[in-house]
């Protein structure tokens, strides 16, 4: 178990390391650097001043060793759009973007399994082919048109929720206590309601599936001979079975709930990662890109890791097989 | 059920939902190529920028007009053959890619599997709208055949997992063996043998691919960096109206409509073809957005069912 442990933490590991390589080439791959921007104001020899200085103009490998290098001390470089280091604009916006996935995936996944096991129990039934073709339709909304359309409908036709940002941006500095905690969920509701939305509709035909493969066990079987009543069966015996898979998907799940929060941060100015990679991106700020698409690979590592060694802890077949 | 299996086909024009979608990108593809015919104005002309700015739907201008005076009815039908025309061709792309990644390391085996996969992990590690935003920004403006081919490009991973997945079984299977016993070139081993017995899975997932990235270049397109100006696509329709968003809600909501109505149909499609594909599975498990298409749940489901 240990070494199954460390060997695990080792291949993340790897994989970071990969991730790393694969952004800075590709990144550095697009046409021109930081400072090739059109401003007829700065001259040519004030360009390659810069280059020098910031070390764009040596050659890619020695560039690539050092940011390795710098990287691996904890240093994403400066951000010339924001003017501060990457590494602090990256722990202000963070955990802002970790709280609206956190609570997506959190909530999605609650009514994900719900859904998918009731449907599951009553097959092909009335509530079973009506939540099929709701979740199908969910399923094929893009969510940053849901986003807008809920905007629309929340917040100019039927005006109950704040429209972006965190806080509201007056009256947010004159509460305290209850007030200020209400004003902040009342934030997060359009967010991560629509990045919710979205999401279960893929998880629940997943709970759905594996239920349906669980259900004709031969456990099943013997629980309901034991006298059990069918709520422990299907909730305590059927589902712990028909969760595992669940698991899995809990980390394959995360690089689309991630991308999806980048949009939802943009519908909604949520002033997260997302937000912060799109603004980079326009000012050209190739470490602070670098650096974001960085951190959120990082993210999908370690959500991925976690699911693996909760799927290790309560599967012994796993455990055995690794 | 009696007598001899139908072929695919004939249960694909047999099942119900299948045929509606069918009919539906049917619709859209004529759309697409009749439809601007068919209409006064072309996709990028300004009508009437003092009187026709921002008008709400009429009889003459039953999608609006935007906030340069361009019937939006118009740049729809436009942008459907952007949106399609891109989203088919990134697929296309996609999925040769996946392939031949899929084939090469499920057929090859041993460390250069190892060492493939590694790399694959790394790839599907890297959120795909965070990379494109990336690149297309860094490089932008990017012209349609770059989009194409950067959308293409970013989307082969969870293909070349599942082809590799699928390449192992087949190619452990006798006939596989016999064929090679018998000096069969590999080229040939791989495509007249293991390619045609791993296709139905590879279809579904790309048919699937297609509503996913019509959506995803809406989503950059939004962002300002997918089709640019004035090609219209779906999604920068949706750039240009979502600064007076409440005021013309219009611009938003019918490109968005026939987003949703095309991903729609190409989920349901890529769903019959799955139940087509393997009749005797009755239910099967669904992708969540592309990387899911690996592991234990979805793997079983999409397995022919004489290796399950």
């Amino acid at each position: 178990m240990r070494r199954q442990i460390v060997a695990r933490l080792a291949q993340s590991l790897i994989v970071v390391f990969i991730v790393t390589t694969i952004s800075f080439f590709v990144i550095r791959s697009a046409p021109g650097d930081p400072f090739s921007y059109d401003l007829p104001s700065i001259t040519p020899t004030v360009r390659e001043h810069w280059r020098e200085q910031f070390g764009y103009n040596r050659p890619l490998p020695e560039q690539y060793t050092k940011y390795l290098a710098s990287v691996a001390h904890g240093q994403f470089g400066y951000s010339l759009g924001r003017h501060q280091p990457v590494s602090a604009a990256l722990a202000e916006t963070i955990p802002r973007t970790l709280l609206l996935a956190g609570l997506s995936l959190g909530l999605s996944f609650a009514i994900a399994i719900a859904i998918g096991v009731a449907q599951a129990v009553r097959r092909d039934g009335w509530f079973d082919r009506i939540t099929s073709a709701v979740l199908l339709f969910f399923f094929s909304l893009p969510d940053f048109w849901a986003a807008l359309m809920a905007l629309l409908l929340f917040t100019y036709w039927i005006p109950i929720l704040p429209s972006g940002g965190i806080v509201d941006p007056v009256m947010h500095d004159y509460m305290s206590g209850w007030p200020a905690l209400v004003d902040r969920l009342r934030h997060l509701v359009l967010p991560v309601l629509t990045l919710s939305l979205v999401t279960i509709a893929g998880l629940a035909r997943y709970q759905r599936s594996a239920m349906l493969e669980v259900l004709p066990s031969d456990f099943i079987r013997t629980a309901r001979a034991k006298g059990l009543t069918e709520r422990e069966v299907i909730w305590r015996h059927a589902l712990r079975a028909a969760l595992t898979p669940m698991i899995t998907l809990l980390g394959l799940g995360l690089p689309a709930l991630l991308g999806g929060a980048l949009f939802i941060e943009r519908v909604f100015s949520w002033p997260g990662m997302g937000l912060l990679a799109a603004n980079a991106i326009g000012a050209r700020d190739y470490d602070l890109v670098t650096a974001t698409v960085i951190a959120g690979s990082v993210m999908v590592v370690i959500g991925n890791l976690v699911a693996d060694l909760v799927h290790m802890a309560i599967d012994p077949r796993v455990r055995e097989w690794q | 059920m009696s007598g001899q299996p139908r072929s695919a086909l004939w249960r694909l024009v047999h099942h119900r939902m299948a045929r509606w979608a069918l009919a539906v990108i049917a619709l859209l593809i004529l759309a697409a190529l009749v439809g601007p015919l068919l209409v006064k104005y072309n996709g990028a002309e300004q009508l009437d920028i003092v009187a026709l700015k921002n008008r709400p739907p009429s009889w003459a201008h039953p999608f609006g007009t935007d906030q340069y005076s361009r019937d939006v009815l118009t740049r729809v039908l436009y942008g459907a053959r952007i949106s399609l025309a891109v989203a088919t061709l990134a697929v296309l792309l996609s999925t040769t890619v996946g392939v031949a990644y899929g084939l090469v390391a499920g057929y090859a085996g041993g460390r250069v599997d190892n060492a493939m996969m590694r790399l694959l992990d790394g790839f599907m590690s890297i959120p795909r709208v965070l990379l494109l935003l990336a690149v297309l920004t860094l490089w932008s403006p990017v012209p349609l055949s770059g989009l194409i081919a950067l959308l293409g490009l970013s989307g082969w991973f969870g293909v070349s997992r599942l082809v590799r997945a699928e390449t192992r079984i087949v190619r452990a299977q006798e006939y596989v063996e016999s064929a090679r016993a018998l000096g069969v070139p590999t080229m040939r081993i791989l495509w007249r043998h293991i390619l045609p017995n791993i296709a139905a899975p590879v279809l579904v997932a790309s048919t699937l691919a297609v509503g996913n990235v019509i959506a995803l270049e809406a989503g950059l397109s939004y962002l300002g960096i997918g089709a640019q100006e004035p090609t219209p696509s779906w999604g920068s329709i949706f750039f240009d109206g979502v600064e007076f968003f409440a005021g013309n809600w219009w611009v938003v909501l019918f490109p968005g409509i026939a987003i949703v109505v095309t991903v729609l149909a190409f989920n349901v499609l890529g769903d019959a073809l799955r139940d087509v594909a393997d009749p005797r599975q009755v239910d099967v498990a669904r992708r969540l957005p592309e990387s899911t298409l690996t592991d234990p749940p979805s793997m079983s489901a999409l397995q022919p069912s004489e290796n399950g």
